[in-house]
């Protein structure tokens, strides 16, 4: 198929693989080794490739979802076949949701026994296919640096995603030759990036003629690196930013033109921008039903300006007017282009009462919370004073529910690739790892992962992994002894009967005895067990002090167990299946707008 | 509901069929018919996909087969200007007594009896899915003991091949980050 270049040299399949790991321009991979993969664990030792032993295979794989997010080079782990291999599946399937390049390395048993379900045998590839970009199975050694080099291409090019490449033990046993490909031939890839011009010019149009626009801005903003583009296409033409999940720090959070986070849980100002806006310019975002709520009553009055670099995203959930294929950044470009022209012509668009409007709102409704009355600590003071103590160029990473939300609004983020969650799937347990991978990548940024109790609890042996390798990272978990985010719905939606929320003994044992008021597990003493530092915080006045000290440990990783109050709730909230126009500020809380102005 | 008719040229390699049956699956649609073969290219097969559906959701599930990196290209066969065969093989009971009957609805039909037995005729017939149809209606009173029917082919009218378009690109790989 592909030109070779260089003349071949004799070598185990398994060098082979190490080879085009190298040549593919790999410098760190996590994983865990075991039987099927075994062979390529033995040329890795003399390899440049740092490899990082995790303690679970999941963890792998998410640390190679926080490494290719915080630096936007492709993340790499391996694992065994059988259970090795499906242990990374949330993982796979969490990079393909949220664009993640990723390449997943599976050992697989021997050619001659596959499909005889044989010892640790899984059908890896069968079992990942809707949840990777794609994937390979090599089982002829000569094919190993040509599937190394197009899992890397289609891994890292067009719409991002996840790669998995099985390899049979018996290819990487075997003898073969080793000659990294010139070229790549996959005649059904053809991501298009350059947007079309009679689509920019379009969008111009409408751009120019609305009078409610805002920009829509999504996880591609941050995939394409398009941060510098939309700032400059924000201010050229004084149009409202909202930035989704995905998106959080793809704009300032301290630019004037900057509304917040949209959807379920977004702002006041970022929904209601969106609902009342006549035109919607989407930048890599994807209509999430968690950003649109229900949709036929989504943003009724908005024509749609919908640009993806993936043309299954445009018109899937919402009818796009004008439909822009091409990547975000190059989409920029030409629109900046083309308005400069028009204003340059004195054509510029009218958005004042507009813009006063969504000030207004954001001036009248801005995030906020109350302190507990009992004096105990405010999880969104937590993060408050985490973003302010931290500062810029600190790399936060996040788990799934209310701590993840409180993360998402009350840490201030002011550049692309700061913020790292998992959107799509929602996959409790990603921050830990994700922390680590991230830490990896960036060795110099300070790497907090906030976390729940929840969550912590199902990845936390990572510490061992990062204690052991150096990687020091810093982990807030938010404490509410509880799953937060159930536990919330349950207040709301289930008369607060809290079933299977609790983490921690509360109910009389069946003799009657006072529950122990110990914590299970202790975070402190856990940290302590792992070589971290384990720090504990419960009252507002000691957060900044702790928050210091943390900072100041930069040898090995450091737990802060910030106990807060169990009863905080993330507002403003959309509640599932309603209409936008339903969001509340606070419980039973709805937001009045003052249309006259409009 | 309408029936649509899908081309889709994929590389010729394994899992690719189940790639394209399990995103039918994943997005919730019902494949009527599906044929995979041989093409004049060596490395190249053909579907042939029959779905019944709407056709907005039919645009994303082409929209999601274009995404399969596997894929080369889908086309959409409008009835009109394309040519649909199917071939069904029918057993049905015939006895000396009324084997002429069923010789006679063979001929009718430019069907072909592939295989007799004392009690039974085995037959084919080649066309698309009205002509099979009736066919099928007519021998239904002799008793049909077993049918087997392909997937259906179809193929555009005139002179237009569907894998007219320019050689395939290949992309330069960036020479070894360690070499």
């Amino acid at each position: 198929m592909s030109e070779q270049q260089g003349a071949g040299e004799t070598l185990t399949g398994a060098q082979s693989l190490v080879r085009s790991l190298e040549a593919a321009g790999v410098t760190d991979i996590f994983g865990i080794p075991g039987g099927a993969i075994l062979p390529a664990y033995d040329p890795l030792m003399d390899s440049s490739i740092r490899h990082i032993l995790v303690r679970h295979e999941q963890g792998a794989g998410h640390a190679a979802q926080g490494y290719a997010a915080a630096s936007g080079r492709v993340g790499v782990c391996m694992a065994t076949s059988g259970p090795g291999a499906t242990n990374l599946v949330t993982p796979l399937a969490d990079a393909h949701m949220d664009s993640l390049p990723m390449v997943a390395i599976t050992g697989q048993v021997g050619a001659s026994l596959i499909g005889t379900d044989a010892f640790q045998e899984a059908d890896i590839r069968g079992i990942t296919m809707p949840i990777t970009k794609h994937s390979f199975m090599v089982t002829d050694p000569a094919e190993i640096p040509t599937k190394i080099a197009e899992a890397f291409h289609i891994a890292s090019t067009g719409r991002p995603g996840p790669v998995l490449v099985d390899v049979t033990k018996s290819a990487l046993q075997s003898q073969t030759t080793f000659q990294w490909p010139t070229e790549i031939n996959l005649p059904g890839y053809r991501p298009v990036t350059r947007p079309h011009a009679k689509q920019i010019r379009e969008a111009a149009r409408l751009i120019l003629e609305s009078r409610k626009p805002v920009l829509y801005v999504g996880g591609g903003t941050i995939r394409s690196g398009a941060s510098k583009e939309l700032a400059t296409l924000a201010e050229l033409t004084g149009i409202p930013v909202v930035t989704t999940l995905m998106a959080r720090g793809a704009f300032p959070d301290s630019h004037p033109q900057h509304l917040g986070m949209p959807g379920m849980h977004g702002t006041v100002a970022a929904v209601a921008a969106l609902q009342k806006s006549d035109l919607i310019i989407s930048l890599g975002a994807r209509f999430d039903d968690r950003v649109t709520g229900n949709l036929d009553s989504f943003a009724p009055g908005a024509k749609v300006i919908h640009a993806d670099i993936d043309p299954a995203e445009i018109g899937k959930n919402r009818h796009a007017d004008v439909p822009i294929v091409g990547d975000v950044r190059e989409v920029l470009i030409d629109l900046i282009t083309t308005l400069r022209t028009e204003q340059d012509a004195g054509n510029t668009g009218d958005y004042e009462g507009w813009v006063a409007f969504c000030a207004g709102v954001k001036k009248q409704y801005p995030l906020g919370y109350d302190a507990p009355a009992d004096g105990g600590l405010a999880p969104q003071y937590v993060l408050e004073r985490l973003g302010a103590i931290s500062g810029p160029g600190t790399i936060y990473t996040a788990g799934v529910g209310q701590h993840q939300m409180w993360a998402a609004h009350f840490v201030s983020y002011e550049q692309p690739n700061t913020w790292i969650n998992s959107g799509g799937l929602g996959t409790m347990g990603f921050s830990v790892p994700a922390a680590m991978g991230a830490k990896v990548a960036m060795p110099d940024h300070t790497v907090w992962s906030v976390d729940g109790d929840g969550c912590f609890q199902m990845t936390n042996q990572e510490l061992a992994t990062c204690a052991i390798n150096n990687i020091p990272i810093k982990v807030a978990v938010i404490n509410n002894e509880s799953l937060g985010m159930v536990r919330q719905w349950q207040t709301l939606f289930y008369n607060s009967r809290y079933s299977n929320t609790d983490l921690q003994r509360r109910s009389r044992g069946d003799s009657g005895a006072e529950p122990p008021s110990v914590r299970i597990p202790d975070f402190v003493k856990l940290a302590d067990a792992y070589g971290c530092v384990g720090l504990a915080c419960e009252s507002p006045s000691d957060v900044d002090a702790t928050i210091q000290k943390a900072m100041e440990i930069n040898d090995v990783p450091v737990v802060v167990d910030f106990r807060v109050h169990r009863d905080a709730m993330v507002w403003p909230m959309v509640a599932a299946g309603t209409s936008n126009d339903d969001i509340k500020y606070a419980r039973d809380l709805a937001p009045q707008f003052d249309e006259d102005d409009l | 509901m309408a029936k649509h008719t899908l081309s889709v040229l994929v590389e010729d390699k394994p899992g690719v069929l189940a790639r394209i049956s399990a995103l039918f699956s994943r997005r919730g649609f019902n494949i009527e018919s599906l044929a995979v073969g041989p093409t004049e290219h060596e490395e190249i097969s053909r579907m042939t996909i029959v779905v019944n559906v709407e056709s907005s959701p039919l645009e994303q599930v082409t929209k999601q087969l274009n995404k399969l990196v596997e894929v080369i290209k889908i086309v959409e066969l409008d009835p009109g200007a394309s040519v649909t065969r199917e071939l069904v093989l029918v057993k049905v009971g015939a006895t000396a007594d009324n084997r002429g009957e069923v010789l006679d609805v063979v001929q009718l039909f430019k069907a072909k009896v592939i295989d007799v037995a004392s009690d039974a005729v085995t037959m084919q017939i080649v066309g698309n899915d009205g002509k099979i149809q009736d066919f099928l209606r007519v021998l239904e009173p002799f008793g049909i003991r077993e049918l087997v029917q392909s997937g259906m082919v179809a193929i555009g009218r005139g002179s237009r091949s569907i894998s007219e378009r320019g050689k395939p690109v290949a992309v330069p790989v960036p020479p070894a980050a360690n070499a």
